[in-house]
Order: C-alpha cells, then sequence, then structure tokens
C-alpha cells in the first residue's frame, strides 16, 4: 500500500499530522480506483441520469425507476473479474451476493439477475473451460440457494481474455414506492452491523481490484455464503415492513471504511464506532483489518435506538448476528475507536472524496494500422460457413448454462432465457424486458461505435418484446487507465454511449468502472457492457415459432460492415476491418415503427439481428420453428453475398408476419418511411438463401438445429 | 378453512406457492414459521420448495427436525393432506414422512428445464381432479432430484399405488422415472417439479390446465369438508 505524490500532498494539506495505521489503510481502501473512481468520475458526470421515471434519492447504491401505480424498479450492475480469475466459484458467486444487497439497500426485493461472462478461448484452452465451468457452478449455487431467478445474460469468448475472466452481474429489485429508503440519520442514532461475522477474507480486496493481475492473491477473494445471504434478505425487508431503518448501505469494496464514510459524507453526518463491538469470525484480526476486509453478507443500518428491540428480535428469528458499532454524530468525522483508543479520525467527506486524477489520452496507434480485409479463402462453401458459425460457442446455444440456473423461481418469468430478451411480470400488470450487451470485438475496432452499438442492441432486444426502453445501466471494462490510448478508449466509450442516451432520452440510471483488467498478453480489448431496461404496459410480445408460409421481413439496413463480425474472426481469424456504426435517427425510427407495428398486433416474432449477421438470425428463427426457409439475398441489398449474409450492421430486425397481416404491415413501414425489405418465406425442412436465383446456401434444418444447440456442451464434456 | 405454508429458513419458493394458493384458487393460505405450531383445525400444509439452510449436510435433512415438523406428522396422521413440493419432498422423505431418498442429479448439476409428468395415481388429495396418465408440463428447478428406492421397496410403492407421478422421458436418473410418490394411506404426497410454476397462463405457454387441476384438487378435496 503506497500514496501517490498528489495523495500525499492532499493527506499533508488536510490532515496536518502523521497518519495511523488504521488511517493508511482506510484511505488506501477508500482511494482504491475500484472505491474512489478517481480516473472516471468526473467524466461519468456527463451521462444524463434524470428522466421521467428516474426517482433520485441520496445514498442509493441502486438505481431506482418508476413504473406507476406506487411501483418501483431497481437495478444495479458490477463485476468481480479480479477475483473470479484466480477462484472463478467463489468470486462469481460473491459477485452476485454483492450485487443483490445493492438493490436490498434500497428497501427493494430483488427479483432477477442477469450476468455476462467472458473468457479465453473454451475450444482450445483448458483453463478457460475450468474457468468458465466454475464461474457458471458459482453463479448458479449463489442465486439458486437465494431464490433469485438468473434470467439473462450472455456469454462470449475471445483470446483476449486469457488466463482471465469477465464476470458481470446485473440485478433488479421491485418494491413499493412508499417502501423505499429514504436515507437519513438524526444524532443519537445508531450505527448497526447486521449479518455474517467479518473474517480475513477480502482483507484489501479493492487493491486486489484496482492493479493488474499478477500474482493469485487468494486472500484478497471473499468467501460466498449464500444461505446467510437468503436471511439477510429476509431478516432487511422484515425490519423495512416494520420501519425500523433510516438508512442502509450494502457493505462492499473497501469493507466498513467505504461503508461508513460513504453513508457519513452522504448524509452530512459523523460516525463513531468501536471495532470492538464488529462480530467477528477470527478472534485475531488486527483493527486496521477489521476496517478493510471485504467478508460478505453484510450490511450496514442506522436506526433510531427507540427501534434496537425490534430489529434485534428479528435478527434473532433469522439467527443472524447483529452488532450496535457506534453512533451517529453531528461532527461529520468518521471516528473509529478501538476500546478507548481513537485509532482513526477524519472528515468523512475527506475520506469518501478521494483526489481525482486528469489522465491523458492519446488515439491508440493500432487504430491507423488495422488491415481491411481478410485473403479470400475459396475452400469453404456459405453453407459450411453457417454450420460452423452455428456451433462457435458465441453463437450456439447457452441452453447448458442457463438450464444450471433456476429462472423460473418467483414465478415473474414470462418471457425465458434462450430468447432476445427476458420479460418478468410485474405486480401492476406491466411487464419489464431486460438485457445486458457486450461486444469487445466491435468495441476494440472502433471503441465509440462498438459502444454505442452495445447500447443499440440492447435496446433493440427489449423492443422485440414489444418494450420501450425507460432506463439504463454501464459497466466500463477496460485496462490500465496511467495508459493514455487505453484512456482514449475509455473516453470514446463513454462519450459514445453519453451522445446515444442523449438522443434517444434514455437515462443512465446506475453503472460500474473496471480498470486494470490485463492479462500476461496485455489489455483486454474494451469491454463496455450496457444493461436496457424497458417497460410494457401488459403482456409482451412472445416469441412465437414461425410456420410454413410466415413471411420474413428484415427492417434497417444492410451495410459494408464485417469488421468484428464472427464471420472474420471466427471463421478467418481475421482482426480488422470497419466494424458497425449506428445512424442514430435510423435507430430510433426502426424502434419505433417496430415497436409500433407489436402493438397493433400484427408481428408474430420480432427477432434481433446482431451476431453472425442476418444468416445467423433467420437461421435461429427456424430452429426455433423447426422449419426451413427461402430467402432471396437481391431483396437485402446489391452487397457481396458474403457481406449481405454475415455483416453485424445494426438496427436491424427480423420480424415474422403472418401473410394475412403483411399489406398492413407495409402500409406502416411505408408511412413511417423505414427501411425494409420482404426476404421469402419460411417453407420446406431447409435453409435455402440464394442471389441471382441461384441457390448460395443450403442447409437441412436439422442439422443446423444439432450445431447450434449441442456444440456447447460438447465443448464442456471435453474437461 | 386454511392451508398452511411452512417457511424454513432458506424456503424460497414459498411467496410463489402462497401466491397460487390465494391468488389463483382463491383458498385461505397462511405462512407459518418452522418455530411455530401449526394449527389442528388447519385443512391441508404444504412445504414449499427452497433451499431450506442452504442445502447443508444434504438437502432438507436440517429441516425434517424443525419443530413443526412434529405438528406435521400429528396431522399427517390424521388423514390432513400434506404436499412437499421439491425441498419440501426432500423433507418429507429426510423426516421419514415419505419412502425413500433423493441423490443428486445423474448429471451432476443443478437442472432447471421443462418436463412432462405422467398422472399414475389419481386418487390423492392433490390428483383427484387429474385422469389417470395425464400429461402434465411443469418445470424442474433441483440439484438433488433423483428419487432412490430399494427394489423391495420399489415393488411396495407399486403394489401400494404409491407411486404419484412419473416423468414422461428419462430426466435424471430417478428409479422407475419417479417423480412423486405418497403415503401408505394417500393423504402425504412429494414431487420434485414444481407445480406452483406452471399452474397460470401468463407463465406457462404450453398448458397450464393440468398443473391447476393439482391445485384444483386441494380445493375439491378442503371444500367438501367446508
Amino acid at each position: 500500500m503506497s500514496f501517490q505524490e498528489h495523495e500525499k500532498l492532499h493527506i499533508e494539506k488536510n490532515v496536518k499530522r502523521e497518519l495511523t495505521t488504521t488511517e493508511s489503510q482506510i484511505l488506501a481502501a477508500e482511494w482504491s480506483e475500484h472505491c474512489s473512481y478517481k480516473s472516471s468520475k468526473q467524466h461519468l458526470k456527463m451521462l444524463p441520469t434524470t428522466g421521467p421515471n428516474v426517482i433520485v434519492e441520496k445514498g442509493y447504491d441502486s438505481g431506482v425507476l418508476d413504473v406507476g401505480d406506487g411501483y418501483v424498479v431497481t437495478v444495479h450492475i458490477e463485476s468481480h473479474n479480479h477475483p473470479s480469475a484466480v477462484e472463478p466459484f467463489g468470486g462469481a458467486a460473491t459477485g452476485v451476493g454483492g450485487v443483490i444487497r445493492d438493490i436490498l439497500s434500497a428497501g427493494t426485493r430483488p427479483i432477477a439477475l442477469f450476468d455476462g461472462l467472458r473468457f479465453g478461448n473454451i475450444e482450445t484452452d483448458s483453463h478457460a473451460r475450468w474457468l468458465f465451468k466454475n464461474a457458471v457452478a458459482g453463479i448458479a449455487d449463489y442465486g439458486n440457494c437465494l431464490g433469485i431467478p438468473t434470467i439473462g445474460g450472455e456469454v462470449e469468448f475471445d483470446e483476449c481474455y486469457k488466463n482471465y475472466a469477465l464476470v458481470d452481474v446485473a440485478a433488479v429489485g421491485f418494491g413499493k414506492k412508499s417502501k423505499l429508503i429514504k436515507n437519513h440519520a438524526n444524532i443519537g442514532d445508531l450505527v448497526i452491523l447486521i449479518g455474517g461475522s467479518t473474517g480475513r477474507d477480502g482483507v484489501g480486496g479493492s487493491q486486489f481490484a484496482s492493479d493488474a493481475l499478477e500474482g493469485e492473491d487468494r486472500s484478497a477473494v471473499q468467501i460466498p455464503d449464500p444461505f446467510i445471504e437468503k436471511l439477510i434478505i429476509e431478516a432487511i425487508l422484515e425490519c423495512r415492513d416494520q420501519n425500523c431503518i433510516n438508512a442502509m448501505k450494502d457493505l462492499g469494496g473497501g469493507g466498513l471504511s467505504c461503508a461508513i464514510s460513504e453513508t457519513a459524507e452522504s448524509l452530512g453526518i459523523g460516525i463513531e464506532l468501536d471495532v470492538k463491538n464488529v462480530h467477528l469470525r477470527e478472534s485475531d484480526l488486527a483493527p486496521e483489518e477489521i476496517m478493510i476486509s471485504e467478508s460478505q453478507e453484510r450490511m450496514l443500518v442506522i436506526a433510531s435506538p427507540d427501534n434496537l428491540s425490534k430489529i434485534n428480535s428479528i435478527c434473532d428469528k433469522f439467527r443472524i448476528q447483529c452488532s450496535v458499532l457506534g453512533k451517529v454524530k453531528e461532527d461529520k468525522m468518521m471516528h473509529v475507536k478501538n476500546g478507548n483508543e481513537t485509532i482513526a479520525l477524519l472528515p468523512a467527506d475527506f475520506v469518501a472524496r478521494g483526489p481525482l486524477i486528469s489522465r491523458e489520452k492519446s488515439k491508440p496507434k493500432y487504430l491507423s494500422n488495422l488491415p481491411v480485409a481478410p485473403e479470400p479463402q475459396n475452400n469453404l462453401s456459405f453453407t459450411d460457413v453457417l454450420l460452423k458459425l452455428l456451433s462457435s460457442p458465441n453463437i450456439a446455444s447457452k441452453h447448458w448454462v442457463y438450464r444450471q440456473y433456476d429462472h423460473e423461481v418467483g414465478i415473474r418469468t414470462v418471457i425465458k432465457p434462450g430468447y432476445d430478451s427476458s420479460v418478468l411480470r410485474l405486480d401492476n400488470g406491466k411487464s419489464l424486458s431486460v438485457k445486458i450487451d457486450g461486444n469487445p470485438k466491435h468495441c476494440y475496432l472502433n471503441p465509440r461505435q462498438g459502444a454505442i452499438g452495445c447500447f443499440e442492441e440492447a435496446c433493440r432486444n427489449v423492443v422485440c418484446t414489444g418494450a420501450t426502453p425507460i432506463g439504463m445501466v454501464d459497466h466500463l471494462q477496460f485496462g490500465n487507465p496511467e495508459d493514455p490510448e487505453i484512456f482514449w478508449t475509455f473516453m470514446e466509450s463513454i462519450e459514445g454511449i453519453t451522445d446515444f442516451a442523449k438522443s434517444l432520452n434514455i437515462p443512465c440510471v446506475g453503472g460500474k468502472v473496471s480498470f486494470y483488467n490485463e492479462t500476461n498478453d496485455g489489455p483486454i480489448k474494451p469491454t463496455p457492457l450496457i444493461g436496457v431496461l424497458g417497460l410494457i404496459d401488459s403482456s409482451p410480445l412472445h416469441p412465437n415459432p414461425p410456420s410454413e408460409n410466415d413471411v420474413i421481413l428484415l427492417i434497417g439496413e444492410t451495410k459494408d460492415e464485417l469488421g468484428g463480425s464472427e464471420y472474420y474472426e471466427y471463421i478467418h481469424n481475421f482482426v480488422g476491418g470497419t466494424a458497425p456504426s449506428v445512424d442514430v435517427s435510423n435507430s430510433k425510427k426502426n424502434m419505433e415503427s417496430v415497436l409500433s407495428l407489436i402493438s397493433e398486433n400484427l408481428v408474430k416474432t420480432a427477432h434481433d439481428c446482431s451476431k453472425g449477421g442476418l444468416a445467423i438470425a433467420i437461421s435461429e428463427l427456424c430452429i426455433f420453428g423447426k422449419v426451413g426457409c427461402h430467402v432471396n439475398l437481391n431483396k437485402v441489398s446489391t452487397l457481396s453475398t458474403e457481406k449481405i449474409l454475415f455483416s453485424e450492421s445494426h438496427s436491424r430486425y427480423i420480424l415474422v408476419i403472418e401473410k394475412s397481416k403483411l399489406d398492413s404491415v407495409k402500409n406502416i413501414l411505408s408511412e413511417k418511411n423505414c427501411s425494409f425489405s420482404e426476404l421469402g418465406i419460411f417453407t420446406s425442412d431447409q435453409i435455402i438463401f440464394e442471389s441471382d436465383s441461384n441457390p448460395v446456401l443450403e442447409l437441412i434444418v436439422d442439422k443446423a438445429e444439432n450445431n447450434y444447440l449441442n456444440s456447447l456442451g460438447k465443448i464442456i464434456q471435453n474437461g | 378453512m386454511k392451508v398452511g405454508v411452512i417457511v424454513f429458513p432458506g424456503s424460497n419458493c414459498d411467496r410463489d406457492m402462497h401466491h397460487v394458493l390465494t391468488d389463483v384458487f382463491d383458498l385461505n393460505a397462511e405462512f407459518f414459521w418452522h418455530e411455530k405450531n401449526l394449527p389442528e383445525n388447519i385443512d391441508a400444509v404444504v412445504l414449499p420448495g427452497g433451499f431450506s439452510y442452504g442445502d447443508r449436510l444434504r438437502a432438507g435433512v436440517i429441516a425434517a427436525h424443525s419443530p413443526i415438523i412434529s405438528d406435521v406428522k400429528k396431522l399427517a396422521e390424521k388423514g390432513i393432506p400434506v404436499l412437499g413440493v421439491c425441498n419440501g419432498f426432500q423433507i418429507l422423505v429426510e423426516s421419514g414422512l415419505l419412502p425413500g431418498v433423493l441423490l443428486k442429479n445423474e448429471s451432476l448439476n443443478f437442472m432447471c428445464e421443462w418436463t412432462n409428468l405422467i398422472v399414475k395415481n389419481n386418487k390423492t388429495p392433490f390428483t383427484n381432479k387429474l385422469e389417470l396418465n395425464q400429461k402434465i408440463p411443469i418445470p424442474i428447478a433441483n440439484g438433488e432430484g433423483r428419487y432412490f428406492v430399494d427394489e423391495q421397496t420399489l415393488e411396495q410403492l407399486e403394489k401400494n399405488n404409491q407411486i404419484v407421478f412419473s416423468y414422461e422421458n428419462k430426466v435424471n436418473g430417478s428409479v422407475s422415472q419417479i417423480a412423486g410418490v405418497c403415503n401408505s394411506d394417500g393423504n402425504v404426497v412429494g414431487m420434485m417439479p414444481h407445480p406452483e410454476r406452471a399452474a397460470e397462463k401468463e407463465i406457462n405457454q404450453i398448458d397450464h390446465k393440468p398443473s391447476s387441476l393439482i391445485f384444483e384438487s386441494l380445493v375439491e378435496t378442503v371444500g367438501m369438508k367446508k
């Protein structure tokens, strides 16, 4: 642990004495990149955060959206990358636990989980397979035990994550607006720690996460206990129902140091506590270790002394521990004692607001030297290419993953995993559609458009269920921010996301930045992840299997954008070319057009066209309906067959339309001046794409289905 | 008329079950914490799914020693209908109210997927409105759902008509593809799949009626008592 020069100056100027050991440890934890956002905080301000549905309260760890009729939805996203790269089961599981407590701390019940997982090449690298299998098992073990359904997410594999793992978890909560915790505190209120005991696990976790992963620092990885977490959820919600809680915060990165200083700072109060009151897992913990331990399943609650007996009896009922650490004072100081001895005494805002850093940025040199297109390969037919793409781990069905997650518990899951976006029913008769999306291959080639593309893709997915986007969360994952080239990619991403959010009026209600994601071979590709929440006034559009003679309609334009496509990267092993860009006005128009067709009940099924391009999107529908198709590629554009089939251009949707409704659909699309093409119909048992009246691709649906459904499971069976 | 839904530490399908009993089938259901007593005038008891005690030691084994289980046993002896779903089934076998054990699935993984049940006994309080051999589309969600009994016990179960549900296909390696059994009197039923996740049209796109009949059977049984 060491402070940087400007941090030392900041301490000298403000403290004017030597720091105690505990103070140094507290500041090192709280001022780590992980907790203080020192490189990113000033830039995150550009994101639009207000909107008609957004509820803003001080001290919330999650975003709160009003969904009408007195109900709210809460959402938060986090990652647990460093821990998961060392110990995937525990790292992924505790990642789930942390984000759930953020939802809980607003006073809402967690109702759904989503996870974005990224690893190296699982086909060739047994370590990547081990990381993947165990991260999935960790998420399953934790989420299933809690009874919170894991209903969506994505899994991606790329060489840039070799020996590393990105484990992103988003959680959604639901509750009554009247029961939201209105964070406040009165002088004399008690500061209470509820939940698991504090141990040595996770000591220094924030600093560990704020540096490149070099050693396997296992003690910095937290230990999961989902049973305790489940008891905490029920106990806290019971305390909420009995109005016992004035303010609440989850203990996450930085442990008590972070929770105490940030709570005091956001409420404008002082907190005095005695570390001797903390219930411990091991008796020989040093006071400073108690302050920075990141042991899981702990909540900090501020309550009036009158409510202590109620809180105690609720904790007794659930057999969870509850310790009064100290009390709320007027002086705005963070005062830590060890018995009678003061071991830290610093202004709370000084601790909570670490000095920020202006990072240099410069456009990466690699971007100017990217190759344009791969050497043509004549040995593979388009049929072979499609078969191979269908079994690519990035495209093949993720059934092997989500069948390990209980995605039904809570009986809200109206649209289940495996489709574009999962949908939950809410108590007011409305439905919530949620999707998370990332695309490091596009982002590597064009950080700005790549990030916008992830955002647009998540929007398209919720739109396919008939939902209007009402909010988003972002998780920005990059390498070392001290490298100006990496910082440039971060700035490009956040500026792109900001522009798109403003154009579409979708507020950012939460997010996270994770830097120092580096492997032995260098930084990861820029990996922003976007989660979009969409609201439907009634039931969603269910994915209905296409049947014989249904019409295939493509909305949107297909462009010469094969850069970063699965076709270039998986088939040609080629990194380069032009990655897809989003045309904001077309994006908006297409979204609105699809939504209005769905609301007019004219669409049988809407499917997002993304990874693998048009060929994959239509094949997926054929596999779903167990029916073939006859598609005329000349209707799409005049581009080459290769580009039409596999370009991953944005703002495109495949609509399945019943013949009787086709005229009405066309009328509406023409009125809206929306670009569309009628590609053909679903028919027979073969996927047939033709160009200039000649078939260019022919594949039996059964064969396509076999590759699509079984490939991932087969790879895993290889051990 | 009252149905008791028992809540153990770690139960997580208790609220789902309560919702279906009350909001969908208009029954008067009430939660009972595992340390409370069950009133004697209760008409039916449901042990919901979840992870009681985090599945520690073995699924259901700790909850089987909860204070409330002795009340459940007394009521079961009196012939009161008792249904255990998923972890509730595991608790019923661990407490000796039902025969057999539930082992780790053959896949060694947690499995959440839809499957078809076949009704093998339509004389229980939870199946009396179903047809024999009727198909029920329903989801399973468990890690330890593989039903096992020795051959001798299996013969007895078959002889006494104690196999209530079997899986249409091989799902998890259960003996005789058994998905649910009852006691010899037929009033205590345990099943691994989740009927409360399949009894509403909104969350069951395939066919919610067969699962609904499980609850309607209960309505018929306790309704007659009124």
